[in-house]
């Protein structure tokens, strides 16, 4: 089985303050992985760091081609929500509609709730085509029906074999496979 | 994607305020006659100077809008997933903040050469130094965006990094040694790209 994402041993450390040590993670085909911890934990820079943004100090980290939806929003706040996603993918549409935001196509990003936001930058990333996806805090602003959309379109990616690696201190529900940071 | 991200930058550009710098442009041409008096000859001679040192403030203007936005937002760590060098992506901000802000300067230029009484051949002139030196002066904002992004109080520091390293393109622009100004503007076109770059990347912490 090819491997979409593999630390090896690694070590990450930011501003002088080491956040973990020894980690290894493997994340196969149609897996998902939630990341928990306590906050200042390092979870978002585990997502950070298999994202390929941060550099670790040792052990490998080897990546497929992946999609990060984190706090950053990374849509042009001017434009209409659906040429604003436009940028990123030529389809955004099935996407949009998934999440349920596809009525707010014609509507300018820098109007949207951080509800909205947030079921954007997770359009983003459905809509993305690529196998692996980074979430970071993926349930933040969402609301009960934004949760049950989620967890829809994170089945379906994993069931076309693609995989999941989030980080949450809430529990997201489905089977997932849990890294503590805590220990 | 390059491409892409040079016509967002450029819509951007224009759809916000474009027409600032201009204005701050030819606000600084106008200034000059006040504070030094209406002599015509006076003024024909420093012209090239002052609209040189006017171009210059006005490069400097936007600086604030170059990085620090996308950054905050994420878009450059998004362009990175999406396999977009660091370098490529400055490399495409330099040429979009160059077409938003130097053909517009280049058109200014000709009301600017008015008010401080200069002929025409003196304004060709000093059009072709601007047309070389503009590239240059994008790079060298770009650069100087990205090493300032994420700083607190930024805007100040733009303009003590920006313009010491603008000097060069300063004297031989308003000298009209148009040889050095290319070789001046084209150093530091093919240098700020790896500046920009690795200061991109070094925000990334």
């Amino acid at each position: 089985m090819k491997l979409l994402l593999r630390f090896d041993d690694v070590l990450l450390r930011r501003g002088g303050r080491q956040l973990f040590e020894g980690l290894d993670l493997a994340l196969g085909p149609g897996e998902a992985l939630q990341v928990v911890g306590p906050n200042g934990s390092g979870k978002s820079s585990l997502i950070r760091l298999a994202a390929g943004l941060l550099r670790h100090e040792r052990g490998v980290v080897e990546r497929a081609p992946l999609a990060l939806a984190d706090d950053n929003v990374a849509l042009d706040r001017e434009l209409q929500l659906c040429r604003a996603l436009r940028f990123w993918s030529h389809r955004p549409e099935p996407a949009m509609e998934a999440l349920g935001i596809a009525h707010l196509a014609d509507v300018p990003v820098r109007l949207l709730s951080s509800g909205q936001l947030k079921r954007a930058a997770l359009a983003r990333v459905a809509a993305s085509g690529v196998t692996l996806w980074l979430l970071d805090e993926p349930l933040n602003a969402l609301d009960a029906d934004g949760v049950d959309r989620l967890n829809r379109i994170v089945g379906a990616h994993r069931a076309s074999g693609g995989a999941v690696l989030a980080a949450s201190h809430q529990p997201l529900s489905g089977d997932w496979r849990l890294v503590d940071l805590a220990q | 994607m390059i491409g892409a991200l040079i016509a967002r930058d450029v819509r951007r550009g224009f759809s916000g305020a474009a027409w600032l710098p201009i204005a701050f442009f030819l606000l600084v041409a106008t200034l000059v006659p006040f504070a030094i008096g209406p002599d015509a000859r006076l003024l024909g001679r420093i012209g090239p100077g002052i609209l040189w040192i006017a171009a210059l403030t006005a490069a400097l203007l936007p600086i604030e809008r170059l990085i620090e936005p996308d950054r905050a937002d994420g878009v450059l760590d998004q362009l990175a997933l999406h396999g977009a060098a660091e370098e490529s992506v400055a490399f495409a901000k330099m040429v979009a903040h160059w077409l938003t802000f130097a053909p517009l300067l280049l058109v200014a230029a000709l009301p600017g050469s008015a008010l401080l009484a200069m002929d025409g051949r003196s304004l060709g002139r000093t059009e072709i130094a601007l047309a070389i030196g503009t590239p240059g002066l994008a790079a060298l904002a770009v650069a100087v965006a990205a090493v300032i992004a994420g700083l607190p109080r930024a805007g100040s520091l733009a303009g003590l990094l920006l313009l010491p390293f603008a000097v060069p393109l300063l004297i031989f622009g308003a000298a009209q040694a148009l040889a050095l100004e290319a070789a001046v503007s084209l150093l530091l076109t093919a240098g700020a790209p790896f500046v920009a770059g690795a200061a991109i990347r070094a925000t990334r912490t």
